[in-house]
């Protein structure tokens, strides 16, 4: 895997609690005399900033799903036995994997139109929409990846003993050598979702209205520089809460099947 | 098997088509290769072999390691392309075997079995032997089963239906992978040194199955290691090495009295 594995353990988890606890103490060392205190600050902004961040679960729930069917595809196409197919699918493969997500992300904000018009019909696409797209761009390059590579990983004695039980290549596919790949896929399908779903603040910068965009509206609301430290670990302990239980799950299930198989 | 089953091994006649289209050909050899020639690259492997196999005949091949066995094995049920020569297995002309629906057709009488046993690791034994029967002869669920259960019991793992690969041992796994070719009962088995892999306890077991599979008249082309096994079983035992056949007869003969030189230089750094 390209995509290096994030190792989130509980004591990097213990450290940015605190340094959210140190950001809220020098906050509130320097908060004048009349301001809410820090916590009552943050507790105040917390229904805006939750809700943005179950906008950002929503955009890598989508981008995940479109990403990972359309890698699937991408991925089966990259071992074709069509040349032109494998060769084309190789290309957009590396294309948007090599490609910077932030790039990919401001492509589609500017190049998708704002609206469509289908037999008459006005469909608008929303800034949100769009960005979703840009980050199933790079998920579906990696997913094709992780297809690609767990196919090849089956050792091709697989083929051979099914090839001589007369199953044609199809159904090789997908009753032997996809089964299979099930599991050898999971873990770092599961590791990209956590880089993804850590990714989705990067629509704060085209615009869209999820955790990040509302943390600076709600610091400028409040107009206190004190705040931008406490606020900032804020943000990074939902996203660690989030995604630990994630990457925890992933190296368990690493480890579990790297005794099976 | 639950087919009618076949009768005990005759020397001379050999027993008569149970099944198939092909039951008027007579004394007609079930497979049949001529000046048979392959190459990797540069790499000649096969140089030009020639044999025939009866029907219900057993054929072993012996030979130092890269002599050409496991690929001659792997030319036959179409695994691997010739570049010349002819092979003919039933009715089957292998090297004019183009589509995949024909070379599926082609295994569907010819099963092999491995080295590595290469059983599917996320089947149930059960599953393993049913897949194939079930998913590429299209044969009912309940007769499949039925045979399934029979053939395990018949390599003596009736108790192990519900294990999967990774649970059986090296031998159990070779007789599931056995009863597995056998459910899609083939003409002809080929068996690529499917004891090599497996401890001197265990090889017997397996050895027994194939045993009584020659017995019922299973046309076998084995490739093996085994001296007396082979020296047992076969009717005629072919000793290659380089990518020819340089001499072949019934064991009794190779093993005893070789002819050749190069026979000899092999036999007795192994016997």
């Amino acid at each position: 895997m390209r995509t290096a594995s994030i190792k989130l353990n509980a004591s990097q988890g213990v450290l940015l609690a605190g340094a959210f606890l140190v950001a809220c103490g020098i906050a509130q060392a320097q908060a004048q005399a009349g301001q809410p205190s820090i916590f009552e600050t943050i507790w105040k902004w917390t229904p805006l900033l939750a809700r943005g961040f179950v906008f950002n679960l929503a955009i890598s729930f989508v981008a995940m799903a479109v990403g990972t069917v359309t890698g699937l595809f991408l991925g089966y196409a990259q071992i074709s036995l069509l040349r032109p197919v494998a060769k084309g699918a190789k290309f957009v493969t590396h294309f948007f994997r090599n490609a910077p997500w932030l790039v990919l992300l401001f492509y589609c904000m500017f190049l998708l139109p704002f609206q469509v018009t289908v037999f008459g019909v006005t469909i608008p696409i929303p800034d949100w929409t769009k960005a979703t797209l840009g980050l199933a761009l790079p998920v579906m390059a990696n997913v094709s990846e992780i297809v690609r590579g767990a196919i090849q990983s089956i050792p091709t004695t697989q083929w051979e003993a099914a090839a001589s039980l007369a199953f044609n290549r199809r159904q090789t596919m997908w009753m032997i050598i996809f089964p299979q790949c099930v599991k050898r896929m999971l873990p770092p399908w599961m590791n990209l979702y956590a880089i993804l779903t850590m990714s989705t603040v990067l629509a704060s910068i085209v615009g869209v209205n999820e955790m990040m965009t509302l943390t600076q509206r709600a610091l400028s609301a409040e107009n206190r520089p004190g705040l931008l430290l406490a606020f900032y670990s804020y943000v990074l302990l939902w996203f660690f809460a989030y995604c630990y239980p994630i990457a925890r799950w992933t190296v368990r299930l690493e480890a579990r099947y790297a005794v099976n198989q | 098997m639950t087919e009618a089953p076949h009768p005990p091994r005759g020397r001379s006649a050999p027993p008569p088509r149970v099944r198939g289209e092909g039951g008027s050909e007579g004394g007609r050899p079930i497979v049949e290769l001529r000046d048979v020639h392959q190459a990797f690259g540069t790499f000649e492997v096969l140089k030009g072999v020639t044999f025939s196999v009866p029907k219900g005949g057993v054929v072993c091949v012996i030979g130092p390691s890269g002599s050409g066995k496991s690929t001659l094995l792997r030319c036959i049920n179409g695994l691997v392309p010739i570049r010349s020569g002819s092979i003919r297995v039933a009715d089957f002309e292998v090297e004019k075997l183009v589509t995949d629906r024909d070379k599926i057709a082609l295994r569907k009488e010819v099963s092999m079995v491995f080295q590595q046993y290469n059983l599917f690791p996320h089947k149930t034994a059960l599953d393993n032997i049913m897949m194939a029967p079930l998913h590429v002869l299209k044969e009912p669920r309940d007769e499949v089963r039925g045979r399934a259960l029979a053939l395990l019991a018949k390599v003596g793992l009736a108790a192990k239906r519900d294990a999967y690969p990774g649970e059986l041992s090296g031998g159990q796994q070779q007789r599931v992978a056995i009863a597995r070719s056998l459910a899609m009962r083939p003409e002809v088995m080929l068996f690529d040194e499917v004891t090599a892999a497996l401890d001197p306890e265990t090889v017997k077991e397996v050895l027994n199955t194939i045993r009584q599979l020659a017995r019922e008249g299973m046309t076998c082309i084995l490739v093996t290691h085994e001296m007396r096994f082979a020296r047992e079983l076969a009717d005629e035992v072919l000793f290659t090495d380089g990518g020819t056949i340089v001499e072949s007869g019934p064991p009794a003969m190779l093993f005893d009295r070789p002819q050749k030189e190069r026979t000899r230089a092999f036999l007795s750094q192994i016997l």
